[in-house]
């Protein structure tokens, strides 16, 4: 199931720092100091691709979805 | 006017007046507007080595490619072109100028893309308030309607002088009837209108026109061969008067500015410090500027003058700018506060309580690159500058408190604050029980 290549990424527009995927996935989500969720864009291990989905799922506001690795970053969003 | 006269843009033999449509024609030689292919438009662009002149430096050529191929193959898809004369940056004024003295030239560009990438709309995007801008480009349009010279409609929208709204984004979403702040639709792909959208400041669109009519190789006669052309800069701080200025590419900063002064801000209020050696070393070229933690921006260079604490003026800049976020993203919002409460910690009476510099690195770390804008990135450069070049005036004031300088400014100029815009709900930690922060 796990496809390769994927990334987290972030819409900092929707997201609104519910901190769920924070929970779920704290092995690849830290939070800064105001509970927003900091990725590092690196490709997601294939052993925490389902919790990757799960947390995906679990976003409130649908601001957390995986992306392609290559996919570019919109413009100045990088980190998320 | 040989290949390498400057200037170009604001060229003028009667001095500070708008250039009409016949003194145009006659300056710049320039043909009926033809209707360039956009391949041929895009490809000139691309020889020229233009590349915007808003602030990204975002390559000409490449907009336009992206531009045509969004019609897709049936060209079934209607495009839109606007022309980008927001100018929000305070320290900058040359779109202002340009406008008011050699309109022609924009809305010219401004044809000219339009007629390659067969948009049917186009617009001009001016800031509110300015008589100068309205009135001269009034008169141009006037001029160009009896003269048959815009076959593409132009409407002009004026724009509330918010900082967030000259970003290309921020503009699309203003001219379809929303507030003044990015979204995360790519003007090029879905823009005004739902259309595919090309958004260029507006002496991009005049150094166009002239490509167009005289050729990549006239423009790159003047600058850089790295970064060729002329470019407008505004320079404004401790010189003996702020001026807008044509000059070529590559120009040493020390022609610009000729001191003295404690340091140069090279980009505006979100560029990077520079020390007068820094300075004195430095061109006006990305090449020169980026790897010194400075950018060249809209070209506003704002020189600060000696006896005023750099820390206090920078505090003001980010304590102003963090109030232009566009209240969407968190880490802009909170971080930004935080940054300049920081800042403005340091200038405080009494020393702070605790050493705010740590906290000062790391939310600077953090909030780069998490903006959907680059508004938290162009905040940070500052910061970041900051702290390369004035590391002893930190630590003195983290030491000490507000230092005798402090009280010597404001000396930068800040436009007043805006009413705010619908901004964020914070939510609350959890488990802290604290109510919802309301951000202004």
């Amino acid at each position: 199931m796990s496809r390769r290549g994927e990334r987290l990424a972030i819409d900092p527009i929707a997201c609104d720092a519910h901190g769920l995927c924070a929970e779920l996935l704290p092995e690849l989500i830290a939070r800064d100091d105001w509970d927003y969720p900091l990725v590092d864009g690196r490709p997601i291990p294939p052993e925490l691709a389902a919790h990757a989905r799960r947390a995906a799922a679990a976003c409130p506001t649908l601001a957390l979805r995986l992306a392609a690795a290559r996919e570019r970053a919109a413009p100045g969003g990088r980190r998320s | 006017m040989s290949d390498a006269a400057l200037p170009r843009l604001l060229a003028d033999p009667a001095g500070a007046v708008t250039v009409d449509l016949g003194g145009h024609l006659a300056l710049h030689g320039l043909p009926a507007l033809g209707r360039h292919a956009a391949a041929g438009l895009a490809d000139a662009a691309q020889r020229a080595g233009l590349h915007g002149r808003g602030g990204a430096a975002f390559p000409t050529a490449r907009k336009l490619r992206a531009l045509a191929g969004a019609r897709g193959p049936l060209r079934l898809r209607s495009l839109a072109v606007v022309a980008n004369g927001v100018e929000a940056e305070p320290a900058s004024r040359k779109d202002r100028v340009l406008l008011s003295r050699s309109p022609h030239l924009v809305l010219d560009g401004l044809q000219l893309a339009a007629l390659a990438l067969g948009a049917e709309q186009t617009w001009i995007a001016v800031p509110a308030g300015a008589a100068d801008v309205r009135d001269a480009l009034g008169t141009a349009l006037a001029e160009r309607a009896s003269a048959g010279r815009d076959p593409v409609p132009v409407t002009v929208a004026s724009v509330p002088p918010r900082f967030v709204a000259g970003e290309e984004r921020s503009l699309v979403h203003l001219l379809n009837g929303g507030p003044p702040i990015p979204t995360a639709a790519r003007p090029w792909e879905r823009g005004v209108g739902g259309s595919p959208t090309l958004v260029q400041n507006v002496e991009t669109l005049a150094h166009l026109a002239l490509i167009a009519a005289r050729g990549p190789a006239w423009f790159r006669a003047v600058g850089d061969p790295g970064e060729p052309g002329s470019t407008l800069v505004t320079v404004s701080g401790a010189v003996p008067a702020a001026e807008v200025r044509e000059v070529a590419t590559g120009t040493p900063l020390h022609e610009l500015v000729a001191g003295p002064f404690q340091a140069l801000l090279a980009g505006g209020y979100a560029g990077g410090w520079l020390s007068p050696t820094a300075a004195a070393g430095a061109r006006l070229l990305r090449a020169d500027l980026v790897p010194l933690g400075a950018t060249i921006g809209c070209g506003a260079l704002v020189a600060l003058p000696e006896g005023v604490c750099p820390v206090a003026e920078t505090a003001r800049l980010v304590r102003w700018l963090a109030g232009e976020s566009a209240g969407q993203c968190g880490p802009c919002v909170f971080g930004l506060d935080a940054i300049a409460g920081a800042l403005e910690s340091l200038c405080a009476p009494r020393r702070p309580r605790r050493d705010p510099l740590p906290d000062l690195h790391r939310w600077c770390g953090d909030v780069a690159g998490r903006g959907a804008c680059g508004h938290p990135d162009g905040v940070v450069r500052l910061v970041r500058s900051t702290v390369r070049v004035f590391a002893a005036e930190l630590d003195d004031h983290a030491r000490r408190g507000a230092c005798d300088r402090c009280a010597a400014g404001p000396v930068l100029p800040l436009p007043p604050p805006h009413p705010p815009l619908p901004l964020r709900t914070a939510r609350p930690r959890a488990g802290d029980g604290a109510s919802s922060r309301r951000v202004a």
